[in-house]
Parts: C-alpha cells; structure tokens; sequence
C-alpha cells in the first residue's frame, strides 16, 4: 500500500498557530442565527415563530421523513425573535431561527441521554437517532449522517474510514478533538460500526499529529479501530484521495465511494452521534478553529451553532490589522465571506482571517504551460488545458476532459506561477454542463 | 467596517512561485554558460547577449504600449528569449542582426500569437532559424580565444557575405560541420565537453549547460525527462549507427552530444514550456522525436547541424502530443500511475 496519491501539494501549514491551545469555551453569545439549511439536501421547515420560548437542544427547524434534509435544534435557549431570511456563510440569504439567548440554560426535554445498553441498538434505531440529533457530516460537505448511514447500509459498506486527516491549512478542530476527548469520538465509531455490521474501521490521520495518532491509537485498544498514519499532503483527507492512500480503490466517475464499498466519515461526527447517546445532545455547538494573519490570538473554540462571526472574532481579541478576506472553513476549498453578519453554521471548521500576505495575484494572469497544475491535481486532470477551453466557452471540450471530475480542491491554482483562477473556471464549466 | 472583504473563488493560498521567478531561475541557469563564453569569445559575447536581452524587453513593452495592454516584458520570459537567442548566433554575429531576430522573436512568434504561452514555436529557435537569411554570417565561426580583440562597439565588416582576410580573428569550422564534410574527428574530447570548441556562443561548454541544467531539476523548474530522452535517444543512435567509422563508436557519440547546440537544446530549448508537451509520457515522446530527428537532420540535410530544426518541428506536435497522453481518468483503471 502506498498510503499517498497521485498529485497534491504541500502548501505552508500554519497549523502551530493553534495546534496546541486547548479548545475554549465561547461566553454564551446574546443571539444566535440559526439558518434553516445548514446541510445537503432539502431546506427545513421552522416549527417554531417568533415570540417562542425555546430551550436549548429543542428541535426549531424540521423536514418530512422522505427527503433528504436533517433538523436543526436551538443552541441556546431563549426566545425566538424572528424567522427571516438572513446571511448565511454561502454568501446569500437563508430563512434563519433568530434566538435571543436568556442565559438560563433550560436544557429542552427533548434530550435525554439513551438509557439502555447502546450495543442492542439496530441499525434503524442508530439511523433515526442521527438525523433526531440533526448530524451532518462535520468535515467540510455537510452531507446528513442518517442518510449516509442508510445507503451505507443498502451498499454493502465493507470498509468504514474514519477521516482524522485535516489536511486543509491552518484548521486544527479536529486534530484537539482527538486529543482532548479521543472517547466520544470512539463511541462514535464503535455504533456507526454496529449500525453498519462491520468488525473493523480505520481512522486516518495524517503524520503532522503524531500526538493524535498516540491518544486514538491509545483509546482504540482492543475495539477493532485501527489507526494509520498517513503522509503529510493535501488533500491527503479528500475523500476519494483517501479511500485510494488506504484501500487501493479508485472511484469511478459518476460513483459514489459507497459504490466502491467505502464510507468516509469526520472524526467530530463520530463523536456527536456520541454525545447524543450519552448526554442527550443534538448537534448545537462545534469546535471551530479562529485563525489567520490578521486575528491577534488565535484559537480553538468550543461554538453554539448561530453564532455570529464578530462575537468568535471578538472572543480571539479582534483583529491586529484590518482583514483584507474572511474565509468559512479552510484556505483551500473555503469560501471567501462579504459579511463578519453570518453565524458558525454545523459545517464551520475554521473562520480565518487573512491580512493580504497569505496569496498573491496577478495584473494579468497568463498560463506559460509549465504543468504544474497537471502534475498537481489529485483527479489527473490537465486543469489547464479546461482552463483553456472555459475561456473559450467550449464546455464540450470540458467535458470531453473531464472536468466533472474535479473535486475542486485547489491544488491547481495553488500551484500555478501564473495564477490563473483555474478553480474558478473549472466551477464555471462544471456549472454549464448538463448533468 | 470600514474597509471592503474580498471575496474571491478558493483557494486562497498561492505558492511563491511566479512566472518572473520562473524565468529568473532559467536565467541564473544560463549564466555559468555565459561566463565560460565570454572566457572564450571575449566581451563581444557579452555585448551580443545584453543587447539582445534589452531589445526583447524593449519590443514587448512597445508591442504592449502599443496595444495599450499592461506591459507584460517584466515576466522575463523575453529576457530568456533575447539571452537564448544570442546564446545560438556566432561571436562575429553584427548588432543589427541580433535586433532583427529579437523584433522577429518577439513580434512575430510571440506576441503577434497572444504572448507568453501561446506562441506555437520556440521564439529564439524561430529567430534563429530566420537569421539563417544570412547563412554566411550564421555559420562564421572563430576558434576560442581568438576573438577577443573584436570590438565590443562595431560590427566586423562583411564583405559579399565573408569574412574579409585582415579580420582579427581565426574563422574555423566547427567540430560537426569537420565532422561531416571531412570525416575528421577532434583532438580532445575533453575539450569539447569544457566548451574550448568553435561554435555559437552559448553552445560550446556542455559542463557548464548541464551545472545550469542541473540548477533548473533542483529547482524543480525542469524534469528530467526532455533533456534525457531527448539526449539519451541521441546517444542511443549515433552509438548504433554513426555515419562513419562502423558501429559501435563511443568516441563518436561523445562529439555527436557534445557539439552542435545538443545540450543547450536539450536542456533549455526543447523544455521551453510553451512549446513542449506538459504531460510526463508526452515529454518522452517528445524528447525522442526531438533525438531522432536531431540525428537525422545531422546525417542526411545540408547542414551540420540539427537541433534547431528538429526542436522547431517537434514543437508544431507539442499540442498533438499532450491530447494524446492524457493521464488515464480516474477511477477508469491506470492505478499503476505514479504516486508523485
């Protein structure tokens, strides 16, 4: 086994800003901003108005049973000031649940730790408590866990992955999480194995934690769990990347990995499938990772879903320079933010702050055919060639290339000394093809 | 707040690396070349290459002011352009014409196609087969250290198109075109591979383009495999099959790849970006073609030499090439690509 892929790059990781500082705990903000769609899929319904009292963990958002969404609960508890469209970290405005915090912290009775032997659970009941506890995969895409777990089940899933890799920049959420509570997150692993009827799992994190690697391979004796350590390159976590470093396996176009027998789930989403078995706690809060040029102390911090970016940035002591970008999850697949106005929402691994040093643009981009964004891509793609064709508006000649396969992960503009918006077009494209 | 966010497409990270840094690597590379040639030819040589440096600059910012776009000469691609252009004429070479191939390098192979990256031929190759207009100055050369009392500031006076008999340098043949029309090998081996060997400037010392060849790998500017394959395929055939002397002839391969602008194609003309192939299988294709037609040029046409020629011709391919040495798609077999 390789344990590596084919391309990527090794971008400056920034991760000591913040690799070592203990998660903190966020003083309960006045409001949180709640968006009704924090994940793949359908938008929730609110089934609470303003003027409500809600408590923490009540459930304020919800979907019928047959389409694809996930519910969304109250982070904190108080009263419903309104439901109204609001800015949301994709850059536009989404029907939210504004909560004005009254800091009395009434725990909702919806949550109650589950009283029995979790190991009589089925795997219909594991399902239905994850979407009850509104679990989206917390790595980045946000895909709901109860429907992952459902067509895991209907793939015949024989390999279950368990990303700890946080190969992204900067972001160092996941990387405390194994370390500070390793339990949770293995409980977690240990019921989406019985839900899937698997003996085994691997949880895969890369070499550039080596203190993860000890406390998960310490927390995983004797419980089937292993832990590999992989080599140190993004995007070593991207998900077919991954599958492929472990498994050999290659995704075929238009599959999915659970197709190829594989499931791929975030570290932090084991542990809140945990936490609502043991505390009763759907997912209202997440560890975010502040972080950046321009934040003058930066840190991990434990966040109520709703939260707005001014109050984690003041919470870090504000900025040192005035930020030239705001970015909502890493430097290299997160998005740029026009507003401090939108909440953390259930997929914010990281909210960065950059002073303007981190990239450098040109006054007139021009690709001089060097290849390195060939030798770069993790998709074997010729990003420039697409490039090429984008700007041309021959998106048959795109597709002819291939470029539906791009996973948009950066490495070619990265690595471009011409800095094209290689991405950027590959988007473009991508968009104007028919699926 | 006061000031604006920006909001750009991801990533948001760059590497350092630019195309101005890019190019400055490839012309620190060529600079052990150029001090050996000035060792050799004197400052004559040095004059050629800074003039030629400063007239590509200067026709691409006109060509830019002109067409009232931002001034793109500052990449320095054109630098490298006006430095290899000098580096493939003879030390006798007058100004005037060294201005004509840059004007012709730079207006019309590069920038009447688009600018940088979208010229389909090498611009310093083009120029240089253009020059060739003027073949008799073209294929003048002098023996090393013979031309150092040529003035930096005048151009030597041809005469009908030859050099006139009270010229003050020794003209000589280079070893490829002895090579070919006598049959007769050279004295030193070692000679050559140091660059003491008529020739064009830049040409000569093939220990001094390999240590700028070698910069450019660790660099990671270049890969390995144009100049090897390139090279190796050269090596390959003059050892099976030289011209003359039987088969098997390592001294004759030595003088093949050590002479005629082999190594300085190989390393910095064959693996210009523009006009080379950007994938790995493709770069092996292409290296070859470039050998075999090296060699076949060097055989059977009218001149001695091949390498421009062939690199010129197997540029028209680079495009054709690549289409056909896509990486395999993912998840469609080919898991035996490379981890890299």
């Amino acid at each position: 086994m390789a344990f590596s892929f084919r391309g990527g790059i090794h971008p400056p990781y920034n991760k000591d800003r913040t690799f070592a500082k203990d998660i903190e705990k966020l003083p309960e903000p006045e409001e949180v901003v709640i968006p009704l769609q924090q994940h793949i899929g359908a938008p929730c319904t609110p089934v609470v108005s303003a003027g409500d009292k809600v408590d923490y963990g009540q459930k304020i958002g919800d979907c019928d049973l047959s389409s694809l969404s996930c519910p969304v609960h109250a982070s904190v508890s108080g009263t419903v000031t309104a439901v109204e469209p609001r800015w949301h970290p994709n850059g536009t405005k989404v029907l939210s649940v504004i909560i004005k915090n009254d800091f009395e912290d009434r725990l909702s009775p919806e949550c109650v730790p589950f009283e029995g032997n979790t190991e009589d659970l089925t795997p219909e009941e594991i399902i239905r408590i994850a979407r009850e506890a509104g679990i989206v995969g917390m790595g980045g895409a946000a895909f709901p866990l109860y429907a992952k777990l459902k067509t895991a089940i209907e793939k015949k899933v024989d390999v279950l992955i368990i990303n700890g890799c946080e190969c992204e920049p900067f972001i160092t959420c996941d990387h405390r999480a194994m370390i500070e509570y390793p339990r949770p997150i293995v409980n977690g692993i240990r019921l989406i194995m019985q839900c899937l009827g698997l003996k085994d799992a691997i949880i895969a994190i890369e070499d550039n934690k080596p203190d993860a690697v000890d406390a998960m391979t310490l927390t995983t004796e004797n419980t089937g769990i292993t832990v590999q350590a992989l080599p140190t390159k993004y995007p070593q976590g991207g998900e077919k990347q991954l599958i492929k470093a472990l498994t050999g396996r290659e995704i075929p176009p238009g599959k999915l990995p659970m197709d190829m027998g594989c499931a791929v789930f975030n570290v932090d989403t084991c542990a809140s499938l945990d936490r609502k078995l043991s505390r009763g706690l759907p997912l209202v809060r997440r560890v975010v990772t502040v972080s950046g040029e321009a934040v003058v102390n930066p840190k991990n911090v434990l966040v109520p879903i709703g939260t707005s970016y001014t109050d984690l940035f003041r919470f870090c002591d504000g900025f040192s320079t005035a930020p030239y970008k705001i970015i909502n999850g890493g430097p290299m697949m997160g998005s740029a933010q026009h507003t401090l106005d939108a909440p953390v929402i259930k997929n914010t691994s990281a909210l960065l702050a950059f002073s303007g040093e981190e990239e450098s643009f040109a006054e007139n981009p021009a690709c001089i055919r060097c290849g390195r964004c060939v030798s770069a891509c993790p998709m074997r793609l010729m990003p420039n060639y697409i490039y090429m064709y984008a700007q041309k508006g021959d998106f048959e000649q795109c597709m002819a290339l291939n470029v539906q396969d791009c996973i948009e992960c950066g490495c070619c503009s990265y690595s471009c000394p011409g800095r094209l918006y290689l991405v950027q077009a590959m988007r473009m494209a991508k968009s104007r093809i028919p699926r | 707040m006061a000031k604006k966010l920006l909001v750009t497409s991801s990533p948001h990270l760059r590497a350092g690396d630019s195309t101005t840094t890019v190019m400055g690597d490839v012309l620190i590379a060529l600079v052990p070349a150029l001090v050996v040639s000035v060792v050799f030819f004197g400052f004559r040589a040095l004059g050629l290459c800074l003039v030629s440096v400063a007239c590509c600059m200067a026709f691409e910012t006109l060509f830019n002011w002109i067409r009232k776009k931002p001034n793109t000469a500052l990449d320095l691609s054109s630098a490298v352009t006006g430095l290899l252009l000098a580096f493939c004429v003879p030390v006798t070479t007058p100004y005037w014409m060294i201005v004509i191939g840059d004007f012709f390098a730079i207006v019309i192979v590069k920038m009447l196609f688009g600018g940088i990256g979208k010229n389909f031929l090498n611009p310093a190759l083009a120029a240089r087969a253009f020059l060739f207009s003027w073949p008799a100055i073209m294929t003048t050369f002098v023996d090393p250290f013979s031309s150092h009392s040529l003035s930096i500031f005048s151009d030597p006076i041809f005469q009908n198109g030859v050099i006139p008999e009270n010229f003050d340098a020794t003209t000589t043949a280079t070893v490829l075109s002895e090579l070919k029309n006598q049959g007769q090998m050279p004295e030193s081996i070692s000679s050559l591979f140091f660059g003491s060997q008529a020739g064009c400037l830049g040409e000569v010392s093939a220990a001094m383009l390999l240590l700028g060849g070698l910069y450019l790998l660790f660099r990671k500017v270049i890969s390995w495999h144009i100049p090897v394959s390139y090279i190796g395929t050269v090596a390959l055939v003059t050892f099976l099959f030289p011209k003359t002397g039987g088969m098997f002839n390592f001294q004759y391969m030595l003088v093949q790849i050590l002479s005629g602008g082999l190594i300085l194609g190989a390393v910095f003309m064959a693996t210009d970006y523009t006009t080379s192939p950007i994938t790995k299988k493709g770069k092996l294709i292409y290296g070859v073609g470039c050998g075999l037609l090296t060699v076949f040029l060097r055989y059977f046409s009218g001149y001695p030499e091949g390498v421009s020629y062939a690199i010129l011709l197997m540029n028209v391919l680079a495009f054709t090439i690549d289409k056909k040495t896509m990486p395999k798609r993912y998840g469609t077999g080919g898991a035996a690509e490379d981890v890299g």
